[in-house]
């Protein structure tokens, strides 16, 4: 389990180490926990001439109330939102969903900006920030941007970032009050990654349901939001047969993945048990 | 001061928990080169070429090797320690195991070339510039497909991918006659599946060949460093033995897959001579999931015949079970010995037979693993007898106890004959599982099962009440039965003059606790402190031979060992305690550390003799100076822990999740030194038992690429898949050893699985009887078996 040998920067600003990017011009890869890019090292999967370490940029690690949005530093860890009382207080599923990531060492070093950066199909952070409504902030030498997570998340482990780009801000606004979300997952054994993983967030007002947004990780091959779910209860009285209703739509129409440990008629049907699941908790 | 009973804390935790244990990858020897082997990426291919050279360029390669210069050199294979005859007599097949391949890898992992550097990572740098073309070729990898004809076949020498067939028991047409008398007959048809090890320390080996000495030092991750020295000198290498060191140091776990010899270990000695540096390999853990031995891989048929009345009448075995590529070093005896044997379970079964054919297939080797054939003969028939209680609507403690084997002590009620060659030393049965009713509250639990039910809950309750052979074991007995060793255990107990005691002891521990287990032993034994002994293992050095640890047998026979030269100890002790207090030797009583004048207040101490055995001025006549013995212990027999396990499980009718509520287990290992130590042994082999019950298991495709080969995907049992568990023991003391005590390494991992599946499938009885459920019992399998 050795790595190629590769040229190690760690970069002490944003500035610095878009710099490092753009001089390396496409041979460099940014480290943030490491958690998803070292085994990749380590497995030789992967081969940069160089690794530009912005783990330690204070300035991108952050969780902090920014007008109607709530900004994180695309450095802050899972344990950071794990822990943190803003987020639990407007948008539950977050630190609900950071921490059933891994184990504590995961949490304590992967960063959500390394997490959605990859782009994993089983990864925690992308469906629930689809879920949330996110935006998902850029930066390159040339500048920011500033995309929708639907239009950030592109497939397997591919994602609009560009060549030289970093992400340094995940943007969320703060739902209106007496909005819930949840995150229901259910986890493979070996890797605790998500088989199936559900972020519900829906406002009941007066008994109706509103504001509905089922977001799935693990169970296809990108993580996506849920239109027939969402639609199926948008509007509707907040009962457990409306929920169970809409949540028998979950996953049609989607390519369903597949494996040794979930085929593809179990995987659809968990996600129709955890849209249930994380209905019920939110709108139940 | 006694402390044998006493929970004594671990004296080998101090360097453990501190960072400061000493395993093999943490030494470092002057001009220590490192190495990497290049392995298949094929399960089976010829090797059509090998381009070396520009690695062999690269700066700091300092040598490769590949399969050629091995047969170059003469070197043979790494043998099997264990010859099974075919039933017709003949000799098993015994293709050769090179320690590196020249012409067609075998499977995915088979070591081609090993390059030697300056470092690690010089040496992995310079493996990628190794050009190797193959020619792929079909692969087989489930044993009962490779012996059916047309099958891809692995070894020439070895027609239809038999190793060998073999058979125990009655005669087959009795038991087929009993079969097919009996009132019912519970069948099961399934896979024991194949385990990893996962040994938290991987393998590691140094070679040191020191031509000034013409001496060679082996630093190995072994279970077992005499039988890898005796194996690697007399058949692998051809090296004279008493020029070669071998050292196992601290040892991170082996669970069975440090006890064999292995290739890398002959050839970081062979190719340490050849470019006259140290060299280390260390293995990574793909290279481990690969690579180490694995376990179990049975593909099973077992029958139970039962009378009307639910006594067992039958039972009928076939196993055919996975060797692998190549004979790892105790695989042969691993499905024939130790599984056939213990088919009798706690149980009178008049007629048992059983069928086992061993396979090679183009997979990682298989042998030993934690328990090794007992738990695969103890999971069939756990299996079949909780299946049947379902099948006959009967209770399946109640059809327990109607069949166990009434108690014996061994001593004035003869040991137990099996109809499967073994004799049970001692046993008491009906007691472990009515403690288990007990702790578990049965008569509640299925009240509280029947009220779970009505609201759509599942929960369950499963039954094991096992027994197994360890302790292992007479010499004669196994070499009859195809050992290529003797299975005995050396000890000296060397007194120094001070009176401090430094023991060696051919057993090794790699983490079961012997420096402490021992040293209490020793302690009560001489009535001196622990802290005035010390006990030596792991160098062939300084140990004059052992045969290592596993099948549970350190204490019970290694421990034996040690008693003996105790004994030793103290009768010349007594000799010059007689001399001294001008008393005769039949009037002197040892205890408390001292030797004193019946009826009197004379008496002389255990250190005052020590230093008299050494500064001899006042002396017995004709008595040799010193005070230092060794001995060998050899068993009269195996050593039978038993005990009854039960599980209490909810599954998730959504999602076929089995939770594991509660864990009972009542083992009966015989006497007990170390409670704690003991606990210990039981609550990790519960884990592991668990694990292979729920969670573990390697998968090969059917090309034979290991699929799980990672912690990304082979589920290992963390603390949070378990319960705390609930356990209690009895003791049976085993009459044939000194300590009377049975062996506790395994039983927890022997015990534990069927109780799981068995609950589970109890849990499931509202579906009907489900039979046909593999193991690790997966959400998606325990939901299949739901909603099919
Ligand atoms: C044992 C284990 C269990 C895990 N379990 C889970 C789980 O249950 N759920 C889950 O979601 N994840 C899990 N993970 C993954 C973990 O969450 C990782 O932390 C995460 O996937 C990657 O974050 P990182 O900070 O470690 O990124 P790194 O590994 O450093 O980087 C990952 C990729 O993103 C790129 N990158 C990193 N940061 C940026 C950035 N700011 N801008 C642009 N590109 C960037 C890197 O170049 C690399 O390609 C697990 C990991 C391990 C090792």
């Amino acid at each position: 389990m050795i790595p190629a040998n590769f040229e190690y920067h760690r970069a002490g600003s944003v500035d610095e180490a878009l710099s490092l990017l753009a001089t390396h011009d496409g041979n460099a890869k940014v480290l943030s926990g490491g958690h998803s890019l070292i085994p990749a090292l380590k497995l030789r999967l992967n081969q940069p001439a160089a690794l530009v370490d912005i783990a330690r940029i204070a300035a991108l690690r952050y969780i902090r109330q920014d007008g109607n949005h709530i900004a994180i530093g695309a450095a802050s860890t899972h344990k950071d939102i794990a822990t943190s009382a803003l987020l639990a207080q407007h948008l539950s599923m977050m630190p609900q969903a950071a921490g059933m990531i891994g184990d504590p060492q995961v949490r304590n070093v992967g960063t959500i900006g390394g997490s959605i950066a990859h782009a994993d199909p089983a990864a925690d952070w992308p469906g629930v920030l689809l879920a949330a409504d996110a935006e998902i902030v850029l930066q390159s030498a040339s500048g920011k941007r500033s995309l929708a997570a639907q239009d950030f998340f592109l497939g397997f482990f591919t994602t609009a970032l560009a060549e030289g780009e970093l992400v340094t801000e995940i943007r969320i606004p703060i739902p209106a009050a007496g909005t819930k979300s949840t995150y229901q997952k259910f986890s493979q054994p070996a890797s605790r990654f998500a088989i199936v993983g559900c972020a519900a967030v829906v406002q009941v007002s007066n008994g109706t349901c509103s504001h509905v947004r089922v977001a799935f990780n693990g169970v296809s091959d990108s993580c996506f939001r849920d239109g027939n779910v969402e639609k199926a209860l948008e509007g509707k009285a907040a009962t457990a047969e409306n929920i169970a209703a809409a949540a028998a739509q979950a996953a049609q129409g989607v390519s369903i993945l597949s494996d040794h440990y979930a085929a593809e008629d179990y995987r659809t049907h968990l996600a129709q048990v955890f849209a249930k699941r994380a209905l019920s908790a939110v709108a139940g | 001061m006694t402390y044998i009973g006493q929970s004594v804390k671990r004296v080998e935790d101090k360097r453990f928990t501190t960072g400061k244990g000493k395993y093999t990858d943490d030494i470092k020897l002057v001009g220590m080169t490192h190495a990497h082997i290049v392995r298949s990426p094929y399960a089976h291919a010829k090797i059509l070429s090998i381009d070396i050279d520009t690695a062999l360029a690269h700066p700091g390669v300092v040598a490769i090797f590949t399969g050629k210069d091995i047969a170059a050199a003469g070197i043979n294979g790494v043998p099997a320690g264990w010859q099974v005859n075919f039933k017709d007599g003949t000799t098993m097949k015994e293709p050769p195991h090179p320690l590196l391949v020249a012409d067609r890898v075998k499977h995915v992992g088979d070591g081609i070339a090993v390059v030697i550097a300056e470092d690690d990572a010089t040496a992995r740098d310079a493996a990628d510039l190794i050009e190797i073309e193959y020619e792929v070729l079909p692969a087989v990898t489930n044993p009962a497909e490779a012996i059916k004809p047309g099958a891809p076949q692995v070894h020439d020498s070895a027609p239809n991918n038999m190793c060998f067939d073999w058979e125990l028991g009655n005669p087959k047409a009795e038991v087929d006659a009993a079969i097919a008398a009996s009132h019912h007959v519970t069948r099961l048809d399934f896979i024991n599946q194949r385990m990893a090890p996962n040994a938290i320390e991987p393998r590691s080996a140094i070679g040191h060949y020191d031509d000034s000495k013409d001496k060679y030092t082996l630093y190995t991750t072994s279970q077992n460093p005499h039988l890898t020295r005796l194996l690697m000198c007399a058949f692998v290498l051809g090296i004279p033995e008493h020029k070669v060191q071998v050292v196992a140091p601290d040892v991170g776990g082996g669970f069975g897959s440090k006890i064999f010899h292995y290739i890398e270990e002959a050839l970081v000695i062979w190719a340490s001579k050849q470019i006259g540096r140290p060299i280390k390999w260390t293995s990574d853990r793909s290279e481990a999931f690969l690579t180490d031995a694995h376990g179990r891989d049975h593909v099973t048929t077992a029958e139970m015949g039962f009378d009307k009345d639910g006594k067992i009448t039958a039972l009928r075995v076939n196993t055919v079970a996975n060797l692998g590529a190549y004979i790892s070093t105790f695989a042969p005896a691993v499905p024939t010995y130790l599984h056939g044997t213990l088919l009798q379970g706690l149980y009178t079964t008049p007629k048992i037979h059983v069928d086992v054919i061993a396979a090679f297939t183009h997979t990682n080797a298989v042998d030993a693993y934690r328990g090794a054939g007992r738990p695969e003969a103890t999971y069939l028939l756990e299996r079949l007898v909780d299946t049947a209680a379902l099948e006959m609507g009967m209770d399946p403690a109640e059809l327990r106890f109607k069949n166990f084997i009434p108690a014996f002590d061994g001593v004035t009620q003869p040991g137990y004959q099996t109809q499967v060659a073994l004799q049970y030393d001692s046993g008491n049965y009906e007691p472990v599982l009515e403690r288990g009713l007990e702790m578990v509250g049965y008569e509640q639990f299925r009240k509280d099962q029947a009220e779970a039910r009505k609201n759509g809950k599942l929960l369950g309750i499963g039954f094991s009440t096992y027994i197994e052979a360890c302790g292992i074991a007479p010499s004669a007995v196994v070499g009859a039965l195809g050992a290529r060793a003797g299975l005995y255990e050396s000890a000296q107990v060397r007194v120094q003059p001070t009176g401090k005691v430094s023991v060696f002891t051919g057993s090794h521990s790699h983490g079961q606790g012997h420096e402490t287990t021992f040293a209490q032993v020793v302690a009560d034994r001489l009535g001196i402190a622990m802290e005035d002994i010390d006990i030596v293992h792991g160098d062939s050095d300084s140990v004059a031979f052992g045969m290592g640890t596993y099948g549970s047998r350190s204490l019970a026979v290694g421990g034996s060992a040690i008693v003996k030269s105790i004994d030793k100890v103290l009768e010349k002790g007594a000799k010059i305690a007689a001399h001294k207090l001008e008393a005769a030797e039949e009037d002197l009583e040892y205890a408390g550390g001292k030797w004193t004048v019946k009826g009197t207040d004379k008496s002389i101490g255990f250190g005052d003799i020590a230093l008299t055995a050494y500064v001899p001025h006042d002396y017995p006549a004709g008595l040799e100076p010193g005070l230092d013995f060794s001995s060998f212990y050899d068993p009269t027999n195996f050593t039978y822990p038993f005990g009854c396990h039960i599980a209490i499980v909810e599954v998730d009718q959504d999602t076929g999740k089995v939770t594991l509520k509660r864990f009972i287990a009542v083992d009966d290992v015989g006497n007990v030194i170390n409670p704690m130590i003991v606990d210990g042994q039981i609550h990790g082999g519960l884990a592991q038992g668990i694990g292979q019950a729920l969670l573990e298991g390697v998968i090969y495709d059917e090309n034979g690429q290991l699929v799980n080969g990672s912690y990304m995907d082979y589920a290992m049992p963390r603390a949070d898949d378990l319960p705390s568990f609930e356990i209690d023991r009895k003791v049976t003391p085993c009459p044939h050893n000194p300590l009377g005590v049975k062996g506790a390494g395994e039983a927890g991992c022997i015990g534990s699985t069927p109780a799981v599946v068995n609950a589970v499938m109890d849990a499931l009885a509202p579906f009907g009887v489900i039979k046909n459920l593999e193991m690790p019992l997966t959400p998606q399998r325990v939901w299949r078996a739901m909603h099919q």
